[in-house]
C-alpha cells in the first residue's frame, strides 16, 4: 500500500534567546522517520518538549515562531513538501492536510460565527459551493454529536462549551475532505469525563470518513484507543516506533515500559488508626462570591498515612488544601490537627502549627524563588523554626540533600540549574526541613516525566516509612492514587461523594459519579473505549 | 437591558463620577494647599489690608465646601466667574479660544490618524525587516523629543533652511477657512510629528498582538491567502484595539496643544492657561484646567466605550 | 557579555552627560552669568557655541544648565521611584482596602494629564527647586506605582511567596527577600524611562517659564531665552534643544537594552 505521508530523517531547529546571552540554535527534533498509510492513524506520544507538536506541524511544512526544518524529507502524496513555494503550501494546507489544535477556544476567531469558519477552507479553496459546504458541515456536526446541528453553526465560539468547540474544530478539519488530519492534544484541555465523549466522536469521525491522522498526545492510554501505530518521543528523538499492540503489550524500551506500566510501585494500605488531621463539616467560599466551593466536607487522615483526594478540575480538591493551610478560612466547620483545634486563619496560627503542616506544589518551578540558592531555600525553614545558623545550618541542609538523594554539589546552585525532578526534590527537602507531621502534596507529580514522577513517588513513600510523616495527596490521576494511597476521598462539585480505605473506595458497588469517573479514566489496553461505550449504552438502555 | 447598553451606561456614569472627583481635586489642589492663596497671588510684600481685601474679593472667608459648590454650580450653569487680573468674563474668553484649540487639534488629528494607522500596518506587515526598522527607529527618536524641542527644529528647518513658512501662527476672527489652514500649517506639522510616533507604535503593537493569536495560526494553516488572513481574521479583531489607541492618543494631543500654542504664539486655550498660571490668576486656571481634564476624560471614556462595543463576546451574549 | 552597538552609544553619551554635570564647575570655560560678548555671536575659538541673547557663553551655560536639568530630573525620578514602588509593593502584598484606596487615588491622578495638574498646582505654589522636584516626583510616582504593583502582583501569586506566607514569614521578608529581588530588573529599566520623562517635563515647564527660574540656567529655559533668535536665523536655541534630545535618546537606548535583557523569549507564539 502506498504511504500517504513519509517523513525521513527529519531535523528541526529553532533559535532560542536566553536573557543576557547571545541567541543560539537548539535542536528540537533530531533524525526522526515515520510513515502513515492512507486511512491509518499514527500516534505521536511524549512529554511536553519532546517535539511531537513540532513534528505534527512539519507535515504541513509549518514552523511556529522561528522554528526551521533543517534536514530530512517530508513526502506527502508523492512529493517532498519542503520544496514547495508559498502558493504550493497554501494549496496543501487546508486541502490535503488540516489541523485540530489543543485549545479550540483560542483557535477559533472570536469575531466570526462557527459556520463561517468551519466551511471557510472548502469554499475559499473552491472545492465546494457555499450551500454544499454548509450541508456537509451540518452533517459533520451531527456525526460529532453536537446539539442542534442545524443551527449550531450560527453561534459564536464563546457561546458554546469547551467540549463542543473541540468537536466543532474537528468538523472544521474534516469539512474540506483532507487526506490527513493532525490532532494536536485535542482532548488534553478537557475534563476526564468530557474527554471520553470527544475521543469517541473523533474516533468515529476518523473511521467513517476514512481520513488518515496524526494523533499527538502525552497520554499513551488515550492514543492506544485511536492509533494504529505509535511513535514514542523523548527530547526530540525517537524512543520506540511500532504497531500499537506491540508498544503497549510488549514495549522494548525502559521509557516506554514506564509509560505503559505507569506506576511500578506496590503499596499495601495501612490499617485504620486515630486521626492526625480531622476535617469536620468544612464549608468555604471565596471572598465576594456567593457560591460554596466546599460543601460540608468531612475527612480524617491518620498519622503516617496517605489520604488521596481525587476529582476533576473544579471539584474543590485544591480548595480543601487551602482551607486546611489557612489560606482560605472556612465559613463553618472545624479542623483539628495533632489533637489541637487549628485556627481558621493563617495569621493566628502558632508557629508549631505552621511548622508541622507543610506543602509541596505542582509546579516546582514557581514554588522556589529563582533568586535564592538551594542552600537558602532549604536553610530558611531551619533558621526560621529552629534558629539554626552558619555551619550547623549548612550541615543540616546537606543531610537533607542526602536524604532526597541529591548528594553534594547542589547546595550553592540556583533552581534554574536543576532538572524538573531535582527541583521537586528540593521542594520536598524544604518541607522536610521543618520536621512536619503532615505534608500536603498538590498534584506534585503531574508536571513531571513519568520516569521522574515514579522516582518522586518512591522517595515520598520511603520518607513516610522513615519519618512517619502523613500526606494529603491531591491528584486527578487514579494510577498515582492506586500506587500510594491508604485512604481515598472522591470529590465532585465541592462535596466528598465517596470516602474510605483505598480498597473500599475502589471496589464496587459505586455511586454514580465515582462510577463515571473511574470508567472515564482511559485504561492502557486496546478496545477499552469501545467496551466502556457499549457498557454505558447497555446501562442507559436498561434504565 | 442589553448587556452592552448596561456596560456603556456604567462606563459613562463612572466617567461623570471621575469628572466630579477631578473637579474636587482641582479645587482642593489650588485652595487647600499649604500657604495662603491670597498671599501667593499678591506676593510676600503684600500689606495686610491688601491681603484682607483680596480674601474678601475671592470669597476666601467662606468655608471651603461652600466655595466649592458655588464654583461647581457656576460652571454647570455656564458661569466660570471673572478673571482676577483683568476682570474679564472667563466663559467668554474661553469660548473664543476653545474653537481655535479644537481647530488646531482637529487638523493635526486629520493628518496623523490615517498616517499612523498606515505606518503601523506597514511596520507590522514587515515586522523585523527594513521598513519596520526604519519606521520604528525614526519614531523612537521623535518620542524622545518634548513638543517644544520638536517645534524649534521644525521652525528652523522650514523657516530658515527651507524658508516656506512663517514662524508665527496668528489667527484672528474673520479669517477665512483657507487662510486659517495656512496659518496653522507649522504647528500642525509639529503636533503630527509628536503624536504620530506614539500612535503608530501602539497601532503596530495592537496589530502584532492580534497577529500572534492562535486563530491567526488556524487561518494560516487553512492555506488562506495573506490578504484573506488579514482582512477576514485579523482586521475584525484589530479594529477595537486600534480605535482605542487612536482615541487615547487624541487625548494626548490635547496636552501637546498647550505647549505648541505657546511656541507659535497661537491665541488659544493652552496659551491662555499658561499666561494665567504665570499671573497666578486662580479662577482662570481652575476653569481651563477643568476643561482640559474634561476633554481628556471624555476621550478616554470614548475609547473604553468603543472597546466594549467592538467586543464580540459582549455583542453576542450567551 | 556582548553589549549591542546602540546600547554602547547610549552608555557612552549618558556617561558623558553625567560627567559634564558632575564636574560643571571645573569644565565650564566661563561663569554662568558673565556677559562676555555681543548678542548671538556665531561660534568662534573663544566661544565654541557662540553667545546668547545677552552675550553670555552658550557652552558654559549649557554645561551648568545640564547640571541643573539632570539634578532636578534625577531627584524627581528618585522620589517618584521610591514612593511609587514602595506603595505599589504595599498595595500588591496587602491587597484589600489598602490596595483599593491607593489604586483609586492613582486612577484619579492619572485621569488628568500631568502637565495640566502641574500647571494648576504651580499657579498657587511658590516656584523653587524643592517644589518642582516634589510636584514632578509625586505626579510621576503614579506611573511607577502602576508598574510596581503589576510586577509585584505577578510575583505575589507565585507559589514561593505562598510558601513563605505558609511558613509564617513577616511582611518585611516577603517584600524585601521574595518579591524585590525578582522585581528589580523591570523596575531598573523603568527608572531610565522615568528619568527621561522627568528631563522632558522639567524642560517643558522651564520653557513655559514655570520651571527653573533665573539666575539658575537649565536647558528648557535656555531654549526660551534664545527662541527669538531663530527668526533672525540664529541657531542658539537649537543647542540646548539638541542636548535635551540627545540625553533623552541615549538614556532610552540604555533602558531599551536593559529591558530586552530581562524579557526571556522574544517573538514566537509560544507552544
Amino acid at each position: 500500500m502506498p504511504e500517504l505521508l513519509e517523513i525521513r530523517n527529519l531535523r528541526i531547529e529553532a533559535t532560542s534567546y536566553p536573557p543576557g546571552e547571545p541567541p543560539r540554535d537548539v535542536v528540537l527534533v533530531d533524525d526522526v522517520s515515520v510513515s502513515v498509510a492512507k486511512g491509518k492513524v499514527l500516534g505521536l506520544i511524549g512529554e511536553s518538549g519532546a517535539g511531537k507538536s513540532t513534528i505534527g506541524l512539519s507535515a504541513m511544512a509549518y514552523g511556529r515562531g522561528g522554528v526551521r526544518l533543517t534536514g530530512g524529507e517530508i513526502v506527502l502524496n508523492g512529493r517532498d513538501i519542503r520544496g514547495l513555494g508559498a502558493g504550493g503550501l497554501r494549496a496543501l494546507r487546508g486541502r490535503e492536510v488540516t489541523y485540530v489544535a489543543q485549545s479550540a477556544a483560542a483557535a477559533f476567531n472570536p469575531a466570526k460565527r462557527l459556520m463561517e469558519q468551519v466551511i471557510e477552507t472548502s469554499v475559499s479553496h473552491g472545492m465546494m459551493g457555499r450551500e454544499e459546504a454548509e450541508k456537509r458541515a451540518v452533517g459533520l456536526f451531527r456525526k460529532l454529536g453536537l446539539p442542534n446541528p442545524e443551527t449550531f453553526g450560527q453561534r459564536y465560539p464563546h457561546q458554546v462549551s469547551g467540549g463542543q468547540l473541540q468537536r466543532a474544530m474537528t468538523a472544521m478539519a474534516l469539512c474540506p475532505k483532507p487526506d490527513l488530519v493532525i490532532f494536536d492534544e485535542p482532548t488534553t484541555a478537557l475534563d476526564v469525563t468530557t474527554q471520553i465523549d470527544v475521543l469517541a466522536a473523533i474516533k468515529e469521525a476518523i473511521r467513517d470518513t476514512g481520513v488518515a491522522a496524526l494523533y499527538i498526545t502525552h497520554d499513551l492510554a488515550v492514543v492506544a484507543q485511536v492509533a494504529d501505530d505509535i511513535l514514542v518521543l523523548r527530547h526530540g528523538k525517537k524512543v520506540e516506533y511500532g504497531a500499537v499492540g506491540q508498544v503497549i503489550t510488549a514495549p522494548r524500551e525502559d521509557y516506554t515500559r514506564a509509560l505503559v506500566s505507569v506506576r511500578s510501585i506496590e503499596h499495601v494500605e495501612k490499617a485504620e488508626a486515630p486521626p492526625l488531621l480531622s476535617v469536620q463539616n468544612v464549608t468555604a467560599r471565596y471572598k465576594g462570591t456567593s457560591f460554596d466551593v466546599l460543601k460540608s466536607v468531612t475527612v480524617d487522615l491518620p498519622a503516617g498515612q496517605t489520604l488521596a483526594v481525587v476529582g476533576e478540575s473544579g471539584s474543590g480538591k485544591s480548595t480543601l488544601a487551602r482551607a486546611i493551610t489557612g489560606l482560605l478560612p472556612p465559613s463553618t466547620g472545624r479542623i483539628t490537627f495533632a489533637g489541637r483545634s487549628l485556627s481558621a486563619n493563617l495569621q493566628s496560627r502558632s508557629r508549631d502549627d505552621l511548622r508541622e503542616l507543610q506543602m509541596i506544589y505542582q509546579m516546582a518551578d514557581t514554588a522556589m524563588n529563582p533568586r535564592q540558592t538551594v542552600g537558602t531555600i532549604i536553610g530558611r525553614p531551619l533558621e526560621f523554626y529552629f534558629g539554626m545558623k552558619g555551619e550547623e545550618k549548612r550541615k543540616r541542609v546537606q543531610e537533607l540533600l542526602d536524604e532526597i538523594e541529591m548528594g553534594k554539589g547542589y547546595i550553592d546552585r540556583y533552581p534554574a540549574e536543576l532538572s524538573g525532578g531535582q527541583k521537586q526534590r528540593v521542594c520536598i527537602a524544604r518541607a522536610l526541613a521543618a520536621k512536619p507531621k503532615l505534608i500536603i502534596c498538590d498534584e506534585v507529580t503531574s508536571a513531571l516525566d513519568p520516569l521522574v514522577a515514579d522516582g518522586i513517588l518512591k522517595l515520598l513513600l520511603e520518607l513516610q516509612a522513615r519519618e512517619g510523616v502523613a500526606y494529603l495527596f491531591i491528584t486527578h490521576d487514579l494510577a498515582t492514587v492506586r500506587a500510594i494511597a491508604d485512604r481515598i476521598a472522591v470529590m465532585y462539585r465541592g462535596q466528598v461523594v465517596r470516602y474510605g480505605s483505598k480498597t473500599d473506595v475502589l471496589t464496587p458497588p459505586f455511586d454514580d459519579y465515582t462510577d463515571l469517573l473511574l470508567s472515564s479514566v482511559p485504561e492502557m489496553r486496546l478496545g477499552w473505549l469501545e467496551e466502556v461505550l457499549a457498557h454505558r449504552k447497555m446501562e442507559s438502555a436498561g434504565n | 437591558m442589553h448587556p452592552i447598553l448596561k456596560l456603556v451606561a456604567q462606563r459613562l456614569a463612572l466617567g461623570l463620577l471621575l469628572l466630579l472627583a477631578v473637579s474636587l481635586l482641582i479645587f482642593l489642589g489650588t485652595e487647600a494647599l499649604p500657604g495662603d492663596v491670597a498671599q501667593a497671588i499678591l506676593g510676600q510684600s503684600a500689606t495686610p489690608e491688601a491681603l484682607a481685601n483680596m480674601r474678601e474679593a475671592m470669597g476666601l472667608n467662606e468655608p471651603a465646601h461652600v466655595r466649592y459648590f458655588d464654583w461647581l454650580g457656576g460652571i454647570l450653569t455656564g458661569d466660570f466667574g471673572t478673571a482676577l487680573t483683568n476682570g474679564q468674563d472667563i466663559g467668554q474668553a474661553i469660548g473664543q479660544r476653545l474653537g481655535n484649540t479644537l481647530f488646531l487639534a482637529a487638523c493635526a488629528a486629520a493628518i496623523s490618524v490615517p498616517l499612523a494607522i498606515l505606518l503601523g500596518l506597514v511596520a507590522a506587515r514587515y515586522q523585523g525587516r527594513w521598513p519596520d526598522k526604519v519606521i520604528s527607529g525614526v519614531t523612537l527618536s521623535t518620542i524622545s523629543l518634548p513638543e517644544f524641542v520638536a517645534a524649534y527644529f521644525v521652525i528652523f528647518l522650514l523657516t530658515q533652511v527651507i524658508p516656506i513658512f512663517q514662524p508665527v501662527a496668528m489667527v484672528f476672527p474673520g479669517m477665512g477657512f483657507w487662510e486659517r489652514l495656512q496659518a496653522v500649517a507649522l504647528p500642525v506639522i509639529v503636533l503630527v510629528l509628536v503624536v504620530l510616533a506614539h500612535m503608530m507604535r501602539m497601532t503596530r503593537a495592537a496589530i502584532l498582538n492580534v497577529m500572534q493569536s492562535a486563530y491567526i495560526e488556524t487561518a494560516e494553516l487553512k492555506g488562506l491567502s495573506p490578504m484573506r488572513v488579514i482582512w477576514q481574521h485579523a482586521f475584525p479583531n484589530a479594529i477595537a484595539p486600534i480605535v482605542s489607541v487612536v482615541v487615547l492618543n487624541l487625548a494626548y494631543l490635547v496636552v501637546g496643544v498647550v505647549v505648541v500654542e505657546v511656541v507659535f504664539g497661537y491665541n488659544a486655550l493652552g496659551q491662555y492657561l499658561v499666561d494665567h498660571v504665570a499671573k497666578r490668576d486662580l479662577p482662570v486656571v481652575q476653569a481651563v484646567g477643568l476643561i482640559f481634564a474634561a476633554v481628556y476624560i471624555g476621550l478616554n471614556i470614548l475609547a473604553d466605550v468603543i472597546a466594549i462595543i467592538a467586543n464580540p463576546r459582549l455583542r453576542h451574549p450567551k | 557579555m556582548r553589549i549591542p552597538f546602540s546600547a554602547l552609544v547610549g552608555l557612552v553619551l549618558t556617561g558623558l552627560f553625567v560627567f559634564c554635570a558632575v564636574f560643571a564647575q571645573v569644565i565650564a570655560p566661563y561663569p554662568v552669568d558673565a556677559i562676555l560678548g555681543g548678542v548671538w555671536e556665531s561660534p568662534s575659538a573663544t566661544h565654541w557655541l557662540g553667545t546668547d541673547t545677552i552675550g553670555r557663553d552658550i557652552l558654559s551655560r549649557m554645561i551648568y544648565g545640564g547640571q541643573i536639568t539632570i539634578f532636578v530630573a534625577l531627584a524627581a525620578s528618585v522620589l517618584s521611584f521610591s514612593l511609587g514602588s514602595f506603595l505599589g509593593f504595599l498595595a500588591a502584598v496587602r491587597g484589600g482596602w489598602v490596595d483599593q484606596g491607593l489604586s483609586r487615588m492613582v486612577d484619579l491622578m492619572m485621569a488628568i494629564p500631568s502637565l495640566i495638574v502641574a500647571l494648576v498646582l504651580l499657579s498657587v505654589l511658590p516656584i523653587n527647586l524643592t517644589v518642582l522636584i516634589v510636584v514632578m516626583g509625586l505626579l510621576d510616582s503614579t506611573r511607577v506605582f502602576r508598574l510596581a504593583r503589576a510586577v509585584a502582583m505577578d510575583i505575589a501569586v507565585m507559589d514561593y511567596v505562598e510558601a513563605a506566607k505558609l511558613r509564617g514569614e513577616g511582611q518585611g521578608w516577603i517584600i524585601f527577600r521574595e518579591i524585590l529581588p525578582n522585581a528589580l530588573s523591570p523596575l531598573v529599566a523603568e527608572f531610565g524611562l522615568r528619568f527621561i520623562f522627568a528631563v522632558l517635563f522639567i524642560s517643558t515647564l522651564s520653557f513655559l517659564g514655570l520651571g527653573i527660574q533665573p539666575p539658575l540656567a537649565d536647558w528648557g529655559g535656555m531654549v526660551k531665552e534664545n527662541k527669538d533668535g531663530l527668526i533672525y536665523g540664529k541657531s542658539a536655541a537649537l543647542m540646548p534643544a539638541l542636548a535635551i534630545a540627545l540625553l533623552a535618546i541615549s538614556v532610552n537606548l540604555v533602558a531599551d537594552w536593559i529591558l530586552s535583557r530581562t524579557t526571556s523569549l522574544k517573538g514566537g507564539r509560544g507552544a
